[in-house]
């Protein structure tokens, strides 16, 4: 009785449904839906960039100026980040700055802003994209392998086995892994270049500390939701067709892994943008990780800020990304923002 | 019901080696720096050595001893992470609470800001506090507890919202508690196990992100070091003492792995239905047997005992016989074990569980081996109970219900549609071709058990075995489904092994009633004897108590059909 109550109310339309015009395309929605979270993300990053300067305790010119500067030095500085203007008026240039993609000066190198972030951009996005890539390839197969392998308590080794390994492989953080990948692979062996972009080997060591840690996670949370497929009633119906291995698991369990799977993956990717700044300092990897800590150690102020932004709307556009493949694989994800398996 | 926690053990070796290790961390920090703060911290001659008896590790490029070091930088780092975890954890009960306890209104606004902080790396928000605040410990402290702050407030405001519909907060509502109260007194008690196993987490997390803060260089600062620091202070000297690396490492992966195995122990044990029984199964060898002379059945089960491994007996020793176009129906209450020797002659245990007989067959074809594939998809057609679940969400239904067409026919994809749509057809479905292109979601339950019997005989089997196939249904749907099931056996005269806990349903469409409770046949009726109300054993006798007088049938239009369609 439960389940066709259950039923019944998937069937029915969402609560909110029919607010926006019932005449739209539901891809029209879904579109509008998401271009209006991306404009809230930006708002609110504007907002909260912007905030780092006035929120800066005591005489924000002051601490930018740095230790030991000078009165004249102090108000050079308070008029370089227009802090003599009121908090609104400071507001708004910064916000037109920022549609105009003029988002200032460094302090220490006089270079633009913009240019910073779109010279540095390439190498972060390189490192984390290799990485998010290898990452599912690696993923995705051993974690459904290692769950229809153990299915029903057969392999206890494997499960155990999987479980230690991948446990303590994740709690090794990326930073550490780097550090580890470099002594082994570069210093003792030489098989790679320790620090530095400048060949195309140096992706190697970077691109593997960045790996390990999210593949044993994502590998994880695949398992185990392989193992809650497995015991789904539709998957019993292809075995009761005699579909075969091959057809059953592709066709019956790994489309109903992917929406859990990437909502997940989804988080755990957009963390990587967080890894890829840590592990930049491993490799002196010249991507945005390794400028905003050094902008942050040298009060560099626009930098900080453009870089802060560049980074949230990266965020931003890989949680979106992953709605509209996931809405792509799967219309019925089109209603609503959060996804249930 | 929750299970008793004290029947499980507490103490498992993942518990004892995450505790130990915490144990000795704990007092490493208290007792390394008073110790070793001497070796770790004086400038000596003996730069850059390698590990030797006096210096485990070796000495760094100012003579420091790098074990030492390593050790005493434990404190801090201890106490870094358990000032950002506490922020997390205190702040995000906090705040979790304080959204169940305001009005919907603001309740959804926050959660739904929530969920969009959460989606966003931590380390982002920890960058901007950072940026605030210069470069210190307390700075990362700071940083990392605030940015834990989202993630904990929207797991305790979803489990208060959970916790808050038991039945003590309802009650303590109606008894004039004041909300306050009953958060803090009723319901984060009751929270308390699920925010432990969480705040492991945010331990753990805490503790990799602070050394991170470190290592970048945005925490701890010279001449004070902890894990982190270290770590980057070992990348200076990476050629000449490529050791110096070991002893942070090491440290921040124990401490880590530490917290993780309590919290995964914790969570264990929270959780019983992580462990699972084991059954070694082995096939047999034959694919076929022969029927001994003069048994003329199609299915024979003989001794047929099924059970959870180590665990009790489920079904004990039941045996019967289907003949061609004969209709047995399996019958009995719940957890009588019916449903689980239908599955058994379908071919379809579930893994877990540990089945013999001394015959299990279908034709000429060995269940209890593994049987030609495809002759068993084409030979059984199976029905299950909950349309609701049986096919593939992902998938439209033509590809599903066409799948034995096509992998065991060999059929082309659209010869496969167009025969399916035909057999869609034949059982009342309208626009048989549109729904071939829908959704499984966007059939009815009474629609998509029909399609799931007209895929069943588009092979025309020998058999069709059918687990309470209405059982699932509303009582005007059910009447349409078991419409079909008389069809087949008028016309195509397919032999059924259906199985019901309703006598009525089955009364008038079975040969052979077979009554199970407690995982035996009890007894066995012809369907004269059962319309003759000719039963002996008292459970029958109660089974058939439980049927609806059919006679006073109420005048209710929607009743009344279905009565007329099972008495006829």
């Amino acid at each position: 009785m439960t389940a066709t109550i259950a039923t019944e109310a998937k069937r029915a339309p969402g609560p909110r449904a029919g607010r926006r015009g019932p005449g739209l395309h539901p891809w029209v929605r879904f579109g509008l839906r998401r271009l209006g979270g991306l404009l809230l993300s930006f708002a609110v990053l504007t907002i909260v960039t912007f905030l780092i300067v006035p929120l800066i305790p005591g005489d924000p010119a002051a601490v930018a100026a740095g230790d030991g500067a000078s009165a004249a030095q102090i108000d050079r500085m308070r008029q370089e980040l227009g802090l003599e203007q009121p908090l609104l008026i400071q507001f708004v240039d910064y916000f037109r700055g920022i549609i105009t993609l003029d988002l200032g000066t460094s302090f220490i190198s006089g270079e633009e802003v913009s240019h910073v972030i779109f010279s540095r951009f390439p190498f972060t996005a390189q490192i984390a994209l290799l990485a998010i890539v290898l990452v599912l390839v690696i993923a995705v197969p051993a974690g459904m392998g290692v769950a229809i392998l153990t299915r029903g308590g057969r392999l206890p080794w494997l499960d155990h086995g999987f479980n230690v390994v991948t446990g303590f492989i994740y709690a090794v953080p990326q930073y550490v892994m780097g550090t580890l990948l470099v002594v082994v692979f570069a210093v003792t062996l030489g098989w790679f270049p320790a620090a530095g972009a400048a060949t195309l080997d140096s992706l190697v060591l970077p691109t593997a500390g960045l790996m390990f840690g999210p593949a044993c996670v994502i590998a994880r949370v695949v398992r185990r939701e392989t193992a809650v497929v497995l015991d789904k009633d539709y998957v019993r119906t292809a075995r009761g067709w005699r579909l075969g291995a091959a057809r059953t698991h592709l066709r019956y369990v790994l489309p109903n892994l992917i929406t859990t799977t990437l909502t997940l993956s989804g988080l755990i990717l957009a963390a990587q943008l967080g890894g890829a700044v840590v592990i930049e300092t491993v490799f002196a990897w010249p991507g945005l990780g390794q400028g905003i800590v050094n902008a942050i150690l040298q009060r560099d102020y626009p930098v900080i800020r453009g870089i802060i932004l560049v980074l949230g709307l990266l965020a931003t556009l890989i949680i979106i990304l992953v709605d509209v493949v996931l809405a792509v694989l799967d219309p019925r994800n089109l209603g609503g923002g959060s996804h249930d398996a | 019901m929750m299970p008793s926690p004290l029947t499980r053990r507490f103490w498992s070796p993942t518990m004892t080696a995450g505790v130990l290790i915490l144990a000795a961390l704990v007092l490493t920090a208290l007792f390394a720096p008073p110790l070793l703060r001497a070796d770790a911290d004086t400038l000596t001659g003996d730069a850059a050595l390698g590990p030797g008896p006096g210096h485990w590790l070796g000495t760094d490029d100012f003579g420091r001893d790098v074990l030492a070091r390593a050790l005493t930088a434990t404190r801090l780092t201890l106490a870094m992470t358990a000032g950002a975890a506490g922020i997390s954890v205190f702040a995000g009960t906090a705040i979790g609470l304080a959204i169940w306890l305001s009005t919907q209104r603001v309740r959804e606004a926050a959660l739904r800001l929530l969920e969009t902080a959460v989606a966003y790396p931590s380390l982002i928000f920890a960058l901007v506090i950072a940026a605030i605040l210069e470069p210190s410990p307390t700075s990362a402290v700071l940083a990392i507890g605030i940015s834990g702050i989202p993630s904990f407030a929207r797991i305790t405001a979803n489990l208060a919202s959970s916790v808050s519909h038991s039945d003590y907060v309802v009650t303590a509502r109606l008894l004039g508690v004041s909300p306050l109260r009953i958060a803090l007194r009723h319901m984060l008690p009751n929270m308390a196990e699920p925010l432990l196993i969480l705040s492991a987490t945010v331990f753990a997390l805490a503790l990799v992100e602070i050394s991170a803060l470190s290592f970048i260089g945005l925490g701890v600062q010279s001449p004070d070091y902890d894990f982190g620091r270290l770590l980057n202070d070992s990348l200076d000297s990476l050629y000449t003492q490529p050791l110096t690396t070991v002893g942070p490492s090491a440290m921040i992966v124990l401490t880590g792995l530490s917290i993780m195995l309590v919290g995964d122990a914790m969570a264990a044990h929270a959780d019983p239905r992580g462990q699972r029984r084991r059954a070694v199964r082995k096939p047999e060898r034959n694919q076929t047997v022969a029927a001994p002379a003069g048994d003329t059945a199609l299915v024979r089960v003989e001794n047929l005992r099924i059970s959870l491994p180590g665990g009790p007996e489920l079904v004990k020793g039941v045996s019967f016989g289907i003949e061609p176009g004969e209709v047995v129906a399996l019958v009995g209450e719940s957890g009588s074990g019916k449903s689980l020797t239908a599955m058994c002659v379908a071919g379809l245990p579930s893994d877990e569980l540990d089945v013999r007989a001394d015959t299990l067959r279908i034709g000429d074809m060995n269940l209890l081996a593994r049987p030609n594939r495809s002759r068993l998809a084409q030979d059984v057609g199976i029905i299950y109970q909950d349309p609701g679940s049986t096919f593939n969400p992902s998938l439209r239904l033509g590809g599903q219900l066409t799948e034995v067409l096509r992998t065991h026919l060999k059929m082309g994809r659209r010869q496969a549609r167009r025969r399916m749509a035909e057999a869609l057809a034949s059982v009342e479905i309208t626009q048989p071709q549109q729904r071939l292109r829908q959704h499984p979601h966007e059939l009815s339950g009474g629609m998509r058990q029909r399609a799931m019997i007209a895929a069943s005989m588009a092979t025309k089997p020998k058999l069709l075995i059918a687990d309470e196939p209405t059982t699932a249904l509303d009582v005007t749907v059910q009447a349409e489904v078991l419409r079909q099931f008389r069809r087949i056996h008028r016309h195509e005269g397919t032999a059924m092994l259906f199985i019901s806990h309703d006598l009525a349903v089955v009364e008038e469409l079975c040969d052979t009633v077979l009554v199970m409770r407690h995982g035996q046949i009890v007894e066995r009726l012809t369907a004269a004897q059962l319309r003759q109300r000719e039963v002996t054993h008292p459970y029958t006798r109660s089974l058939l108590a439980a049927i609806p007088a059919l006679d006073l049938a109420p005048a209710t239009v929607g009743a009344g059909t279905i009565f007329q369609e099972g008495t006829q």
